[in-house]
């Protein structure tokens, strides 16, 4: 499993750069894992993290794009454009949970 | 790992439930993945792309030999017994019911999320002539009829998936 340090935490990390313990993530972590992928993250940005964050402690699972769209109230095209290229997979990076399970 | 894909066209050709969703979930699923996708919509594939009857999709319940009631590992559904008025309605009621339990959204819904996630749909012209169809027929969401040679060519450069 590999260990690396962002924003000077020590994270463990799997294979594909998920965060493995979520206590090891804070909101310095973020950024960094953002800047990973070319992002620099802005208040709509943290609407989303906020969200998925909510998501995950009260259903144990990242939200899925419909869920984002009707729950978080956070369209479709809004997630593309913060996350460009793989936004739920990103988004879920970038929040300290594991990568997506379901296929839409 | 092996090269990326890039680009996916996704030709839907099929009117039922069973027809329609597999290419909508690939599709979305491409660009969930930052894959460029194009999806086809032609012969009875257009109805998930057209105003009037995207939102009444059904499955079939007659032909269809995998068919178990009352669900994936129940008894298998004889064909006669299929053919009773309702029974599709019924099987689509409650495949939407398990669908909607998994988030994944009524055709309707979903041609929007891809359309918003920047998916590109296209209508196949041979059929819009064969089933007297003019563009206006058809969602906003849809980009345009396209002949064949037409999409070969914006298909150019990645694979092509026919469902």
């Amino acid at each position: 499993m590999p260990t690396k340090t962002l924003a000077g935490t020590p994270v463990d990390t799997d294979d594909e750069g998920y965060l493995v313990n979520h206590s090891q993530w804070n909101k310095d972590v973020a950024a960094a894992l953002a800047a990973e992928d070319g992002i620099t993250l802005t208040d709509r940005h943290w609407k989303v993290i906020d969200f998925i964050d909510a998501d995950f402690k009260e259903r144990g699972v990242v939200p899925g794009m419909r869920r984002m769209n009707k729950v978080g109230n956070i369209p479709t095209k809004d997630l593309y454009a913060l996350f460009p290229d793989g936004p739920i997979k990103k988004a879920a990076r970038i929040s300290g949970y594991p990568k997506p399970v379901s296929c839409v | 790992m092996s090269d990326k894909i890039k680009k996916v066209s996704i030709i839907v050709s099929k009117g039922s439930l069973d027809g329609v969703y597999p290419g909508l979930i690939m599709g979305n699923g491409a660009r969930m993945e930052g894959i460029e996708a194009n999806i086809f919509f032609t012969f009875f594939g257009l109805y998930a792309v057209l105003k009037k009857y995207m939102g009444s999709i059904k499955i079939a319940t007659v032909g269809n030999p995998a068919m178990r009631v009352p669900d994936a590992k129940g008894f298998p559904l004889p064909t006669i017994l299929g053919a009773i008025p309702g029974m599709s309605a019924f099987a689509t009621h409650m495949m939407n019911k398990e669908m909607d339990a998994l988030d994944i959204p009524p055709i309707p819904e979903f041609i929007e999320m891809i359309h918003d996630a920047g998916g590109k749909l296209y209508a196949c012209k041979a059929t819009v002539d064969m089933f007297h169809l003019t563009k206006d027929d058809f969602c906003p969401q849809v980009e345009k009829v396209l002949t064949v040679g037409e999409f070969y060519e914006l298909a150019g450069g990645g694979q092509i998936i026919f469902t």
